[in-house]
């Protein structure tokens, strides 16, 4: 027993849910994390999570592929065998760079989406062989669950939690004590 | 929530609740499958053995199988890899081009119509492969270090921009299929019972969770990816469009061909799509997600993208006159008039003409005519590209030299074997994976939902039957409940032949189909809490007190509903 109870309240509906966590909230209970079958819109700066840096991510991953892009192509086509077209060697890169747009387009996507996507399954903890962690398998069915933890809300009791958590309108209460 | 008018029709018929939702897609994944689907694999799978056959003889004997001359030496091939590069253009376009456009409407098709795209991106990769000749040495047109001195690939040629444009499209229009499926995959492995299902479905799934945290990172990424793949998705086609643009034949080194052909392949992918989408819908029994509303937008699509290719070709017609050019002008003399005169009219027919009929409300949502006009626009398209390519070609600059084009059992083998193997992957995919993007589904299910919209659905959106019970602990209510002022005594007296209960006894009365928050607490004023009192009420007697008080939602046939309900209730609590 003790600070290490987690309680897993169930709902049946997505707005009731962020209705509950909304109150939750309000009288200063930390929520730990939800479970849901699809992303609940707006529920995000309600239980405190920050906006996801991805995009920033993959910004930079667009740019490297720019960068190497270019440098590549700079080396292949000028510095290592300036091809000669119809009398007209490739000796300026700058000169020459309309005809690598397409390929560096295609660069830039590549790494952008490809290292944004692999950023993705490693911090979402989403790799093949990785078990599931929602705590019951119908949340990724019609079923939504708010974890609290105790140790997050100390200035409560586990009753006052409950209590708490039966206004909420929910169907199932679990409890689990971890060690 | 996200509100949508009510003069918009619903985008999910009936009465769908999450669970529904869920089960109407899992259901043909774990059930059998019908016999029909084991014919048609069949009979895909036979035409794709007989493409892959001929496909090894070819690469074993030489080029030289297919039709090709000196004069024409581009044909089928060629036609054959726009045209499934086309093909492959919905898909995209669908998940990517309208997310960014907020069209809910895409949510439906945009699993089945991606997972075609992929499909077609492999069967068009597979002709430029078997046209290199040598596929073994097929990894020379990657920029590798190499023995044979300074050896590069040729930055400056639009064929070497193709090879990076159709792999960056096939390898991101994948991950970003993957990346949707996953969720749906960690249902399908929530309510898997065989083991190996489990097992398999847990390993696709990548231990998806369903965490805010992933929920709010898979939003971002479905956005971002729809951004880099939309400017992609145009990329490619004029990529492809370069291949001829940059050349000088006469016929195909026009500036218009890269939006031509863009509006092109989107008009050829959403026929196929239509193809696809009226034949699954049905055998999958999705009509009441992909229904005719679905069909007349895409429809529509067809009709804009069509008649951008009509203007396109006229246009090119034109430009071949005024530019004075009697190369270019005799290029598209002899398409329309020359030997292969029936390609061109069938291509003109198929693609400009057929998709204006869609202008009338009657045709585009009549479900065999959009069938009909389907096939009609993919086998347009494909002599499109054949216009283009074979026409153009076959009489060159000196008439010693002009040819026909004859293809070969091996052309015409690979051809139809590559639209067998694309079933092959279309129906194993309809088969083993969820057909239907089930989370996206989902959330707009309260703003689009016919019951939702027609306000007759009961929120939150459960099924009855699916309803636990057990721990809820409801507080008591703080009002006075036994306050019956409202209601005269002869209520009172009907009230009192149900049966007393306690305000802590109390039921969800609104669990009830079509009973409301207002009916609710107007049975509560009268002293009805629980589903007990309910299934007490002796349907022999008058119900039109009770009738009466309730007003509208309490008809005396929703009064018997709800009886007949709460008593299932209680047998069920009761077990």
């Amino acid at each position: 027993m003790g600070s290490n109870v987690v309680f897993y309240a169930m709902y049946n509906d997505d707005d009731v849910l962020k209705d509950g966590a909304k109150k939750l909230v309000a009288k200063g209970v930390k929520v730990a994390d939800v479970f849901s079958p699809f992303p609940i819109h707006g529920i995000d700066p309600i239980i405190g999570l920050k906006e996801t840096r991805l995009g920033i991510m993959s910004f930079i991953y667009g740019l490297t592929g720019l960068v190497l892009a270019m440098i590549g192509m700079r080396y292949i086509m000028i510095t290592d065998w300036p091809m000669n077209i119809g009398g007209k060697p490739n000796f300026s890169f700058l000169e020459n760079m309309l005809a690598f747009v397409p390929i560096v387009f295609e660069m830039v996507v590549l790494f952008a989406a490809h290292a944004m996507a692999i950023t993705y399954f490693l911090v979402n903890k989403t790799i093949p062989g990785m078990p599931a962690e929602n705590p019951d398998p119908r949340t990724t069915d019609d079923r939504f669950v708010m974890e609290l933890r105790l140790s997050d809300n100390s200035r409560f009791t586990e009753k006052e939690l409950e209590d708490m958590l039966m206004e909420t309108g929910i169907v199932e209460l679990d409890q689990k004590h971890i060690k | 929530m996200h509100k949508e008018a009510t003069i918009r029709e619903p985008l999910v018929l009936g009465h769908k609740t999450f669970h529904q939702v869920t089960e109407d897609v899992c259901k043909p994944i774990e059930g059998k499958a019908p016999k029909t689907w084991y014919i048609l694999f069949s009979i895909a799978a036979i035409i794709g053995v007989y493409g892959v056959g001929c496909i090894l003889y070819l690469l074993g004997t030489g080029i030289g199988t297919w039709g090709l001359n000196k004069t024409i030496n581009w044909a089928w091939d060629i036609t054959n890899f726009v045209w499934w590069v086309g093909i492959g253009h919905a898909g995209t376009l669908i998940s990517a081009v309208l997310l960014l456009f907020r069209q809910k409407w895409r949510m439906a098709i945009n699993r089945s119509a991606e997972a075609m795209t992929i499909f077609a991106v492999f069967m068009a990769g597979l002709f430029p492969l078997i046209h290199m000749g040598r596929i073994w040495v097929a990894y020379w047109v990657m920029p590798l270090p190499n023995q044979f001195g300074s050896l590069w690939p040729n930055f400056n040629s639009p064929l070497l921009w193709d090879v990076f444009a159709i792999s960056t499209y096939l390898s991101v229009s994948l991950v970003f299929w993957y990346i949707g499926l996953i969720p749906d995959f960690a249902t399908i492995r929530d309510r898997a019972k065989k083991p190996v299902a489990k097992k398999i479905y847990s390993m696709l799934s990548f231990g998806w969770s369903g965490r805010a945290k992933q929920w709010s990172r898979f939003e971002m990424v479905s956005l971002v990816l729809a951004g880099l793949a939309t400017p992609l998705v145009f990329s490619v086609h004029s990529i492809v469009s370069f291949d001829f643009a940059t050349s000088v034949i006469p016929g195909w080194h026009t500036t218009i061909f890269p939006p031509y052909f863009v509006a092109g392949a989107v008009f050829s992918g959403f026929a196929m799509v239509q193809t696809l989408m009226l034949v699954m819908r049905k055998a999958y029994k999705l009509e009441a997600y992909i229904h005719t509303k679905h069909i007349e937008y895409m429809n529509i699509v067809i009709m804009a993208t069509g008649s951008i290719v009509g203007i396109a070709y006229i246009t090119e017609l034109f430009i071949s006159w005024y530019s004075g050019v009697e190369y270019e002008a005799y290029a598209f003399i002899n398409r329309a008039t020359g030997p292969y005169w029936w390609a061109y009219w069938a291509m003109m027919t198929c693609n400009v003409v057929s998709p204006q009929l869609m202008w009338f409300k009657k045709l585009r949502t009549s479900l065999t005519f959009t069938f009909l006009i389907a096939i009609v626009v993919n086998i347009g398209m494909w002599f499109e590209r054949f216009v283009i390519i074979g026409t153009t070609l076959h009489r060159d600059y000196l008439p010693s030299s002009w040819s026909m084009f004859y293809p070969t059992h091996i052309d015409i083998g690979v051809f139809i074997g590559t639209i067998g193997l694309f079933f092959v992957f279309f129906l194993l995919f309809t088969r083993y994976f969820p057909v239907l993007a089930l989370n996206e589904v989902k959330t707009i299910l309260k703003s689009s939902g016919q019951s939702f919209k027609d306000g007759d659905a009961k929120t939150p959106a459960f099924s009855i039957e699916e309803q636990h019970l057990a721990d809820v602990r409801m507080k008591p209510s703080t009002k006075d409940n036994t306050k019956t002022s409202s209601a005269d005594a002869k209520l009172k007296a009907f009230v009192d032949g149900l049966g007393v209960a306690k305000t802590d006894q109390k039921d969800d009365l609104k669990e009830l189909s079509g009973l409301g928050v207002a009916t609710e607490s107007k049975l509560n004023e009268i002293g009805i809490f629980t589903f007990a009192q309910l299934a007490n009420i002796d349907e022999t007697t008058d119900l039109g007190v009770l009738s009466t008080y309730l007003g509208s939602s309490g008809s005396q046939a929703n009064i018997i509903a709800w009886k007949k309900e709460a008593e299932e209730k209680l047998k069920n609590d009761n077990n």
